[in-house]
């Protein structure tokens, strides 16, 4: 404790968005993902303790914090992945426009057909094109599209993927032929090809080059209009540039949730102050 | 936190495709990504596919074991013992059999393992990068010589250098003769020819072993070996070899159950004779060739049983064989990971 | 005692005098072993070159385009061919493969997919054995199982024994090619909503099916030369048959029979019949090489 109303002496450059106008507007909004109490394990090991927050609707959600805090392994709970590693296990609850992902009778695999997920290091299915890999996630849907629908599909995604203008020409080739930046926009192009209502991003640009990572975050930043985004990131100025709320974990708890403007200037609890200032992680 | 906001009904994620949520994930097993339909009959299909080869291997033995019974069961131990095979006269004893295939292996391996061991220290050792290449591949490629072949050449190659060569040379010209193994008559087919084929078939599995094995040996063996001041062969025999050896041996008793089981090649030089003689020289035969040689005119139901009972007792020895092969360059393998 | 390091005593003198001794023993002992080590290599290198030699020199004479038209011509007579067996080691091929290859990458995914546990541990240690099993016992197992109940030879028994024989090959291939599969393309796809089985099927395996089709061109042409499992089931035919219920003919079977026979015509042919087998499995590893490139592998780019 002991933080007090001065704005933390920063070395960041913050864009400040915690005009009560925002804040408002976000909570007007609704929410998307209500977590309480979740607890994930590795067998015995609790690597998130308890964590209730709620994501809001159709905003860009950052969860921070230092390697080995559990954000990632949050993240993976709200889309039931994290249930997919050995020795997985996860209780509490987390509930998708009001139903709890983990309730009975709750099917995994059409969670993850509502909730899209990019991970950290691209992953293009090798054998596939770059058009297959896009639509990849329709094959899954129950509709049936014709192949026309199908290249509108996928059109539009890597549009809103700022990959379309890249690859346009070049659809049947193989996605490993793309570079690295590349190719996360192609996943990005291919999680959002399926209409999801929340996409999670696990730190995303974390093996990018600066360009990319800067293309990455500008359609992170143009995305939160139409969908709901949480994204996991060790880059606090990343998480200042996109995002409308932040949260900070430290050994598996949510020690801090508030607007990003606010919890980067004034923090409230002396964790998230000793990590926003660089003194730990 | 959350007001209500006017939208529209989401979509249920509820479908019948699920039988429990599963929360908690075994993660080894089938419980990933939920319990569908689909993933227990691609687990089923593919555990069935799995069992197929302990299935497999119980019904080998099991159905050679009951066709060899009526032999084992009439001869008892003798069979084992016995140096009488004599189907015209329906007595079997299977230990010429047994004692050929023995000395025929024992024979590939002490003339292949140093062979093989010395061309996989030259390459790990001696060779610069652009020989390494060639050479393995000349090596491995024996491999890859049907057993048939090697018999063929055997035929018209092998025999008649040693009957008309080699023989005479060890026998009389280094007048070896006064050793038993040496003397006796000269027909070229013999225990000797057989022994040589299957060196030649026995390298290149002891030899491609090996040469992973010297080729994971630490830098760090040699370079203390050599900053000690020794040669290199010194650095070699003292550093390199030992660190290597389980992985050898466990490539010798490779190669030692590939030179047990072998047919063709040796059916085809070995003479097929059974008698035990001192001689290596002389015809023999071995459990794979008296096989080979017999059944499709095995005279009558004991002598067919015989055949099967010498077929099982090959199955054992090779099967106990190959179990500790594998068991040894499997702990090799565990070994140079820690 | 010497106080002098420029002039050594006689205990130093004969101290570096036995050093100097030692010191050349032990380089002309390293000469030797040197020498003993490349003559080794040399050695191990000559019974390829040997053996190919005369199989080029004995079989390249007799290969005549008549070889692979002809039948087996009566004995005595000349002329003769191997087009039967060419084509009967061919259609043992193919009922080996569908016998053996389903299985074996069947068995291979499940050692992939459940590492670790007792029995994935198990029948890979079980299929490491089956796979050291001497050919003639696989040969005299497949008669008892699949001749003797039904009183005669044939073709698909043949087959079968040999398919048996690829599977724990072609099982350790595909297990190895599965594994390298990245569990990140995995959850990707799960991520994605694929069901495990789906996963398994459209993304590992299609990432990993150059490697598994290799592995299956490596264990063909191991069985395309095995003569054992096929003496008492396929036994070889003189005359042209595709019948599978009917004995046979196979290149290693007619290989065996004319290189054993007195008349010198077939022992030509048996030169013949092998070098023509070497060049089909030679051909099938070439294939085998070549099924590996010009795959997606990896990720490109930067």
């Amino acid at each position: 404790m002991g933080s007090s109303q001065e704005p933390v002496a920063t070395n960041l450059q913050v864009t400040v968005k915690a005009t009560a106008a925002a804040e408002a507007a976000t909570k007007a909004a609704g929410t998307a993902l209500a977590v309480e109490g979740l607890s994930a394990f590795f067998g015995s090991a609790e690597a998130v303790r308890s964590v209730s927050m709620e994501v809001p609707n159709q905003r860009v959600t950052a969860i921070i914090g230092a390697s080995g805090s559990g954000k990632s392994t949050l993240l993976r709970c709200f889309n039931r992945m994290h249930e997919t590693v050995p020795l997985g296990r996860v209780k509490g609850r987390v509930a998708l426009q009001g139903q709890d992902i983990y309730g009975k009778g709750v099917n995994p695999i059409e969670v993850r057909k509502k909730i899209g997920m990019v991970f950290q290091r691209p992953t293009p299915f090798p054998t596939m094109s770059i058009r297959d890999n896009v639509s990849a996630g329709l094959r899954v849907k129950k509709m049936k599209h014709t192949s026309q629908r199908i290249a509108e599909i996928v059109e539009r995604a890597l549009k809103r993927a700022a990959l379309w203008e890249e690859v346009k020409d070049r659809l049947k080739d193989p996605a490993t032929g793309l570079s690295g930046g590349q190719q996360q926009r192609l996943c990005i192009a291919r999680a959002l090809a399926t209409e999801p209502e929340v996409l999670l991003l696990d730190e995303p640009t974390a093996s990018l080059d600066p360009i990319s990572t800067q293309k990455v975050e500008e359609l992170v930043y143009e995305l939160r209009g139409d969908m709901t985004i949480v994204i996991v990131t060790h880059n606090m100025q990343q998480a200042a540039r996109v995002s409308d709320r932040t949260a900070f974990m430290l050994n598996g708890e949510l020690v801090e949730y508030a607007p990003t403007g606010k919890l980067f200037t004034t923090p409230t609890d002396h964790r998230t102050e000793a990590y926003i200032t660089g003194r730990f992680g | 936190m959350s007001d209500a906001v006017a939208t529209p009904p989401p979509a249920p994620i509820v479908t019948g495709g699920a039988k429990t949520a599963s929360s908690g994930g075994d993660g080894i097993e089938g419980g990933i990504g939920g319990t569908a339909l689909g993933d227990r009959i691609y687990g089923g299909i593919i555990w069935v596919f799995a069992i197929c080869v302990p299935i497999l291997l119980a019904l080998i033995a099991l159905e050679i074991f009951l066709a060899g019974w009526p032999a084992l069961h009439k001869f008892g131990l003798s069979f084992l013992t016995s140096s009488d095979w004599d189907p015209v006269n329906g007595k079997f004893g299977a230990a010429p059999s047994i004692y050929g295939t023995l000395v025929s292996s024992a024979i590939a391996l002490i003339i292949s393992t140093p062979l093989a061991i010395g061309v996989s220290v030259f390459l790990s050792e001696f060779a610069p990068p652009w020989l390494r290449q060639p050479v393995a591949f000349f090596v491995d490629l024996l491999a890859a010589i049907p057993s048939v072949i090697y018999g063929l050449w055997g035929i018209f190659i092998l025999i008649p250098a040693l009957r008309l060569a080699i023989i005479p040379f060890l026998r009389d010209t280094l007048h070896l003769s006064v050793i038993p193994l040496f003397n006796g008559p000269n027909y070229g087919y013999s225990m000797l020819a057989a022994g040589l084929i299957l060196a030649i078939m026995v390298l290149p599995y002891i030899a491609s072993v090996s040469r992973e094995v010297l080729l994971a040996v630490p830098r760090s063996q040699r370079e203390a070996a050599l900053a000690l001041g020794a040669t290199k062969w010194e650095m070699i025999w003292g550093a390199v070899l030992p660190y290597a050896k389980s992985g050898i041996i466990g490539g010798i008793i490779l190669g030692l159950g590939r030179a047990l089981g072998e047919t063709m090649a040796v059916t085809m030089v070995i003479g097929n004779r059974p008698e035990i003689k001192a001689s290596l020289f002389a015809p023999a035969y071995t459990m794979a060739s008296v096989i080979a040689n017999e059944f499709s005119e095995a005279s009558g139901d004991l002598h067919l049983s015989a055949l099967m009972a010498v077929g099982f007792v090959l199955f054992v020895i090779t099967i106990v064989v190959n179990a500790i092969a594998r068991w040894l360059v499997w702990e090799v393998s565990r070994g140079n990971k820690s | 005692m010497s106080d002098n390091l420029l002039r050594p005593s006689t205990a130093q003198k004969q101290f570096t005098a036995k050093a100097v001794q030692s010191l050349r023993k032990r380089k002309a002992i390293n000469s030797l072993m040197v020498g003993l080590i490349i003559a080794a290599a040399v050695i191990a290198t000559i019974p390829l070159i040997v053996i190919t030699g005369y199989l080029l020199k004995f079989g390249a004479g007799s290969v005549k385009w008549h070889f692979f038209t002809n039948l087996p011509a009566p004995v005595g007579e000349t002329g003769g061919g191997m087009s039967n067996a060419i084509i009967g080691t061919v259609i043992l091929i193919g009922i080996a493969s569908l016998f053996g290859l389903p299985i074996g990458i069947g068995a291979g995914l499940y050692l992939a997919e459940h590492k670790g546990t007792t029995l994935a541990n198990t029948v890979r240690f079980l299929s490491d054995v089956l796979n050291g099993l001497p050919s003639i016992v696989m040969g005299i197992f497949a008669w008892e199982f699949l001749v003797r109940p039904v009183h005669h030879f044939s073709a698909w028994a043949g087959g079968v024994a040999l398919g048996a024989m690829m599977i724990p090959m072609v099982a350790r291939t595909t297990e190895e090619m599965v594994t390298i599969v990245p569990v990140s393309l995995r959850e990707a796809a799960l991520a994605l909503g694929y069901a495990r089985w789906r996963t398994s099927l459209t993304i590992v395996l299609r990432t990993a099916s150059a490697g598994i089709v290799t592995g299956a061109l490596v264990a063909i042409a191991r069985i395309a030369g095995e003569t054992a499992p096929l003496l008492f089931t396929a036994l070889g035919n003189q005359f042209f048959s595709t019948s599978l219920n009917q004995p046979i003919a196979a290149l290693p079977l007619q290989i065996f029979t004319y290189a054993t026979s007195p008349y010198e015509d077939q022992n030509a042919q048996a030169w013949a019949g092998a070098l023509v087998l070497i060049a089909l499995i030679f051909l099938i590893s070439l294939i085998a090489r070549f099924a590996t490139r010009g795959q997606f592998t990896g990720t490109g780019g930067d």
